[in-house]
């Protein structure tokens, strides 16, 4: 091809620009990286890269701090919230898609009304509850906040994602015999592989970074979960142990970056199936 | 009589006669026990717990003298009396539910009996159950969850803001108390709750909407820039500049906290180096809420752009080649064919994201916390929205009254934009659309 003066600077500018902004994109995240591997527990540093690089940090998260247990913690409370909460949705947006029974307008719109709340607001409610039946400071509360919470904020995505795959499908099992458990589970669940990878992502990142309503419920160190520990240990011990918390910062970050970056693809779908609604 | 009016009469004189009348033994037996346990609780638990909703208590704490000596005898707990009354009314609802099923049930079986058919054993209802009500077996699960964990709560927290609970006013030591609209009044009329309510409100819409146009043009933008015909590596730039939605949105406003520190971040670090002074990022107001709004653009950008490169694929090519033959430039291209093209398709996320950036909680909790403290307000600061105020009264000031006002106006306020964009959605109209 052959470009006149004007487009080939139009061109080189753009790369530029593209280039600045992949700077400020990844930046946080190396200087994160980098101050977690530096000498000293300070915020400040001349350099953008360490002179000498040290693993201690990493060392001293594991030895000194609950890090390990709060990483099993958090670990179980988010995989069960994860199975738990994407079963639920599953089975609630594939009955709110394809069967038309009464009262079902009232279901969508009573899902829609609850989404609008704060979800703060509800807080001080629940745990007055989860006090009065002695779930407080358990993992299980956490997992049935999580995955009847999931079912609110993602249904609408589920139910978009349903409305779309075709009837003939199911009518064609059901004249073969097919009950409607068998049709849920052999159909209509390896068909959704898309939206699950999506909804199951969202629900296993919420509950896996959600430090405030774990923060109210989770009452003892070794029951808390890695982003309450995190936040406290920034909060409270301020920036005095900067590089320790830099060291616990990107081990958080690094399952669930990963998660994102390798299941790029359904989350472009989710989002935009999300995003027109179905 | 018919059989099926001497059944209904039966089921409305008591739970499962009608059903034992029908000879569906085990179903009737299940009724018979349901209502007993009904009547049961009724008697034992029901009056007491009502009546604790509408009068939260009479019995404060008080010393109170025993012999010589004087004791602290614990009154009513006005909170824990709401919880159960709540619980006891859905309780009752769910009551009177059931027993409006078994008259249906009473008066469909006679019905078929009359007709001369013989009435199913147990086992043949459950799987007509199964067969028919599929959707409502399935449903059942998330609703009874729903019901305790979300609505409940909600209705909860909505009648906290018709009454007196905020400190000082605290159970066990005194009783709350119904108040009407005494708190909305305030929030209007009592200027130290007025000039905190109007300035968080304020702050809270100019947010709103700043943050929704930067990230939504910032993202638009981003997304023409990498699909413009001759760059290459597009599938690296996307990736690479997808990376801050990757990274939990909580990791990296700790981080950015810390990089935007006055002092010791980097930021400032790098600005002082190239002989700049430092800007006091979180400290002074106006730069604090500069602050927010670069590190949400930072965070809301890659979203938009994954939308928008999904939309602009979709735009055909023969329409900017339509267009070039017309003499059109890039600038008359895009004005003309990709904006209107992008506006039309993401209209709904715009409004969804306003709704949405009225409460993102992260953005501003964890790199602001609210503050600067603004010394005029009423526990809030600066950048706090009403969301961050909403908690901070609830969770440190133990002014839950208010709290639960805050939370309907932003309720309101969401419900608002998003009942009139919801109800233009496919998926909320869909009905059969594929057949």
């Amino acid at each position: 091809m052959n470009r006149g003066p004007a487009a080939v600077a139009k061109l080189s500018l753009s790369y530029v620009i593209l280039i600045i902004l992949s700077c400020i994109s990844l930046f946080p995240a190396l200087w994160i990286v980098m101050s977690s591997l530096k000498v000293g527990n300070s915020l400040f540093s001349d350099t953008f890269i360490p002179k000498s690089f040290t693993f201690e940090h990493y060392i001293n998260l594991f030895q000194n701090t609950s890090y390990p247990l709060w990483f099993l913690n958090t670990l179980k409370v988010a995989a069960l919230s994860t199975v738990l909460g994407t079963f639920l949705l599953l089975l609630s947006s594939y009955a709110i898609s394809r069967y038309r029974f009464a009262g079902r307008k009232t279901t969508l719109t009573t899902l829609l009304v609850l989404q609008m709340f704060p979800g703060f607001m509800a807080m001080i409610a629940i745990y007055v509850l989860l006090n009065t039946v002695g779930l407080l400071n358990s993992h299980w509360a956490l997992v049935l906040v999580y995955s009847s919470g999931a079912i609110i904020t993602n249904v609408f995505v589920a139910k978009g994602f349903f409305d779309t795959i075709p009837r003939s499908l199911e009518d064609a099992a059901r004249i073969d015999g097919a009950s409607h458990m068998r049709l849920f589970f052999s159909i209509m669940i390896p068909l959704s592989r898309p939206m699950l990878t999506y909804a199951s992502l969202m629900i296993f990142n919420g509950s896996f970074v959600d430090f405030i309503f774990a923060d109210l419920v989770l009452r003892t160190e070794e029951q808390r979960t890695l982003a309450v520990g995190l936040y406290r240990m920034v909060s409270q011990r301020n920036s005095t142990e900067f590089t320790l918390f830099a060291a616990g910062a990107v081990l958080v970050a690094i399952p669930v970056t990963m998660l994102f970056m390798f299941l790029q693809r359904f989350l472009v779908e989710g989002l935009t199936a999300g995003a027109s609604k179905g | 009589m018919q059989k099926k009016t001497i059944a209904v009469l039966l089921s409305i004189l008591f739970m499962g006669a009608g059903q034992l009348y029908n000879r569906q033994y085990l179903k009737g037996l299940l009724f018979l026990f349901i209502h007993a346990a009904g009547i049961y609780s009724m008697l034992q638990y029901l009056q007491d717990y009502l009546r604790g909703l509408i009068t939260l208590g009479v019995q404060p704490s008080a010393m109170v003298k025993v012999g010589k000596l004087t004791k602290m005898v614990e009154g009513d707990h006005s909170i824990f009396m709401m919880i159960n009354g709540l619980v006891a009314l859905l309780a009752l609802i769910l009551y009177l539910f059931l027993y409006g099923l078994n008259i249906r049930d009473a008066w469909l079986v006679g019905r078929s009996r009359d007709q001369g058919e013989r009435p199913h054993h147990f086992i043949e209802s459950l799987r007509e159950i199964n067969r028919k009500h599929f959707a409502y077996m399935v449903l059942a699960l998330p609703a009874v969850a729903i019901l305790f964990l979300t609505i409940l709560p909600i209705i909860f927290s909505v009648l906290l803001a018709f009454t007196n609970y905020a400190d000082p006013i605290l159970p066990p030591a005194n009783l709350v108390d119904w108040v009407g609209f005494d708190n909305f009044v305030k929030m209007v009329n009592l200027k130290v709750w007025s000039s905190t309510f109007g300035g968080v409100l304020t702050w809270t819409l100019t947010w709103a909407v700043i943050a929704t146009f930067t990230t939504y043009v910032g993202g638009v933008l981003v997304a023409v820039l990498i699909q413009q015909p001759g760059i290459r590596f597009k599938k690296l730039w996307r990736t690479v500049l997808i990376v801050p939605f990757a990274i939990p949105s909580m990791i990296s406003l700790l981080v950015m906290r810390n990089m935007f520190n006055n002092q010791f971040g980097p930021i400032n670090g790098y600005l002082r180096a190239i002989g700049l002074e430092g800007i006091p990022w979180l400290t002074d107001p106006f730069w604090a809420k500069v602050t927010v709004i670069l590190a949400n653009m930072w965070l809301g950008i890659p979203v938009t752009m994954i939308l928008a490169i999904g939309v602009l694929t979709t735009i055909p090519k023969d329409m900017y080649e339509a267009a070039e033959v017309d003499g059109a430039g890039s600038v008359q291209k895009f004005r003309m064919i990709t904006l209107p093209m992008v506006l039309f398709a993401t209209a709904p996320i715009v409004i969804m994201q306003f709704a949405g950036n009225i409460n993102s909680f992260n953005v501003i909790y964890l790199l602001t916390s609210g503050d600067p403290v603004n010394s005029n307000y009423q526990y809030a600061g600066h950048t706090d929205l009403l969301v961050t105020w909403l908690y901070k009264l609830a969770l440190n000031q133990s002014q839950y009254s208010f709290a639960s006002v805050i939370g309907i106006v932003i309720f309101l306020l969401v419900a608002s934009f998003s009942i009139w964009s919801y109800r233009r959605t496919r998926s909320y109209k869909e009905e059969d659309m594929i057949a």
